[in-house]
């Protein structure tokens, strides 16, 4: 597959595991289902998205699109000056092949003005404010439109921990947090992603040649085919490793799943009283919907 | 009744909302006797929703509630199999499916099995049901099992034992496992394997009511379905969309099948017994209970 081939071939994935299921067309059918369900019943049509011009927000781009048809989804471009030209063009052509609407909201003014006080900072507090600041803009014209905040984050991401706190991985609802990267390609394409998108190397775009899997080490192919044996069928560290995982890769997976756990959590709230939120306080988010 | 016609009210519905959840029942029971059903069946929990969590006391309805009252009035014509959460006069709170037949209530099947593991936290909010009963009205003699009552093969042994010909299962099953080439989610293909296996093992018709609709991102399949007794699914809902299935039942399929393959009338029931009282006590208890190691001698009795 052109996925596989595009990802950095490492000694520490096994060959000849199972493939992780992808099956397009049943996605495509209960996450439209979930979109339009999701949507409807808080009483809006509308939701609103950060479009960098990836294969997250292209996907979802195309399954909202499809889920409250094209005039009901608005995704937002939000540059910083370094951001690459080539990003903001993919975002383009996803809109238009999507059909939804497009706006374009440049985020440098801000950031710079606040890291003139801070002038210091490095790249990754720069690279999470921005994603902090991309996120405020889609909360304010979810106001503004009347649009559910959606979430492009995708189960590998979720699971390393490879996102921003309250920036890209904050959002009302998410269709694509049970899927895989291997398996977003796989729907990508399926949903009639552009091929330039679906072919690029992955990457948050937060600084120049930043890729997703220089800066994490390893490929997604391999690293999906461990979290998926370790997440969804259970195995345990020593099955994985009997199952031809390189050890050291095994060790540092589970130590980045285990160590961004907060990030999947409500703050930690100190209890006092005999009934708290969310640990005996329990009621489902769709309270009355 | 050799022949009866069946209705399946495949719903979507309003977490928490029994005012919404009745007049979805309302629609779709004047749907099914507009169709001529002798019967229209609800999934589980469809008056209140399923991942109620900490509502659960907040939706419950006591037998002698107005709302009950109501689906008797609903019945008149066609009956009713509704799924909600009964509170007992000592205030236990169950997860049941009643039978409404011409403004009476016939039966109350409280769910034995109530799953508590993965995405399911039932027993941490309901009281577990205590027997399986059939029990007659105008289809002939039924039962009712609930959604994970069915996972337990005793439940269906004991319902067909107990001479239904008919076990109507009200359902609130989650969309769960994707395979590659499968047009359905693997806990969809699971369950209609089973209600196929059942069917022709036991020689019993089956109605399986599973909901439509999403509670927190987690999508019920929809899908229901009627089979024969002789394994064949006979109507077939959509699934993931609202739908009403109206199928005409015969039990004449029940007596050929029961001809050609008299399994249950072969089946030895002093033996079962016989032999589940040897294990009784060995074996795990409930699943609350602290496991006990099977001691490995089966020979000493």
């Amino acid at each position: 597959m052109k996925q596989a081939a595009k990802t950095v071939p490492t000694p520490d994935a096994p060959h000849g595991l199972l493939p992780i299921p992808t099956n397009p067309p049943l996605l495509r059918r209960i996450l439209t289902a979930f979109i339009a369900n999701e949507v409807r019943k808080v009483g809006l049509e509308r939701v609103v998205f950060g479009l960098s011009g990836g294969v997250d927000s292209s996907l979802s781009a195309m399954l909202a699109a499809e889920a409250l048809g094209p005039g009901n989804v608005l995704g937002i471009r939000m540059p910083y000056r370094q951001s690459s030209a080539e990003s903001l063009e993919h975002g383009e052509a996803v809109a238009r092949r999507a059909g939804i609407e497009m706006l374009t909201v440049d985020i440098t003014a801000q950031i710079d003005a606040y890291f003139e006080q801070f002038p210091d900072a490095d790249k990754s507090r720069r690279g999470n404010k921005m994603a902090r600041e991309r996120m405020t803009v889609l909360y304010d014209h979810s106001a503004r439109t009347q649009a559910l905040v959606l979430g492009t984050s995708n189960k590998t991401e979720l699971l390393l921990g490879y996102g921003t706190l309250h920036g890209d991985m904050a959002s009302a609802i998410n269709p694509l947090g049970d899927l895989y990267k291997t398996q977003v390609w796989a729907l990508a394409a399926h949903v009639g992603v552009p091929a330039e998108v679906v072919e690029k190397q992955p990457s948050a775009d937060l600084w120049a040649g930043q890729t997703d899997e220089a800066e994490l080490g390893f490929g997604y192919a391999d690293v999906d085919a461990l979290l998926y044996l370790m997440v969804d069928l259970r195995y345990s560290s020593e099955d994985l490793v009997a199952a031809g995982f390189a050890a050291p890769f095994v060790q540092r997976v589970t130590a980045m799943v285990r160590g961004s756990q907060f990030k999947r959590r409500l703050p930690v709230i100190a209890k006092v009283s005999a009934r708290t939120i969310d640990r005996d306080f329990r009621y489902a988010r769709d309270w009355g919907k | 009744m050799d022949k009866s016609t069946i209705a399946i009210a495949q719903t979507d519905l309003r977490l928490g909302d029994l005012e919404a959840n009745l007049a979805i029942y309302e629609r779709f029971a004047a749907d099914a006797r507009g169709a001529g059903a002798d019967l229209v069946i609800f999934p589980e929990l469809s008056l209140t929703g399923y991942l109620l969590k900490d509502m659960v006391p907040n939706v419950a309805l006591r037998l002698d509630a107005p709302e009950i009252g109501k689906l008797r009035e609903l019945s008149r014509g066609t009956a009713l199999l509704a799924g909600f959460v009964e509170e007992t006069p000592e205030f236990r709170f169950y997860n049941s499916a009643a039978y409404f037949e011409d403004g009476e209530l016939l039966h109350v099947h409280r769910k034995v099995y109530l799953p508590t593991y993965g995405l399911f936290d039932e027993g941490r909010y309901f009281a577990r049901g205590d027997r399986i009963r059939a029990f007659d009205c105008r289809l002939g003699r039924i039962a009712m099992l609930v959604c994970e009552d069915m996972w337990h093969p005793s439940t269906v042994y004991i319902a067909t034992l107990d001479r239904a010909l008919t076990v109507l299962c009200p359902s609130a099953s989650p969309i769960r496992g994707i395979s590659d080439g499968a047009e359905q989610d693997d806990n969809a293909r699971y369950w209609e394997s089973l209600n196929r296996m059942y069917a022709r093992t036991f020689a019993v018709s089956i109605a399986y009511a599973n909901r439509v609709g999403f509670e927190d991102g987690v999508g019920f399949w929809g899908g229901s379905e009627i089979l024969d007794a002789a394994g064949n699914c006979v109507a077939k809902a959509a699934y993931y969309q609202e739908d009403l299935l109206i199928h005409e039942v015969s039990h004449d399929v029940a007596r050929r099948q029961r001809i050609v393959a008299p399994m249950l009338r072969d089946e030895d029931v002093d033996l079962t017994i016989n032999e589940l009282s040897r294990l009784r006590g060995r074996l795990p208890k409930a699943a609350d209970e602290p496991r006990r190691a099977f001691d490995g001698a089966v020979n000493d009795e």
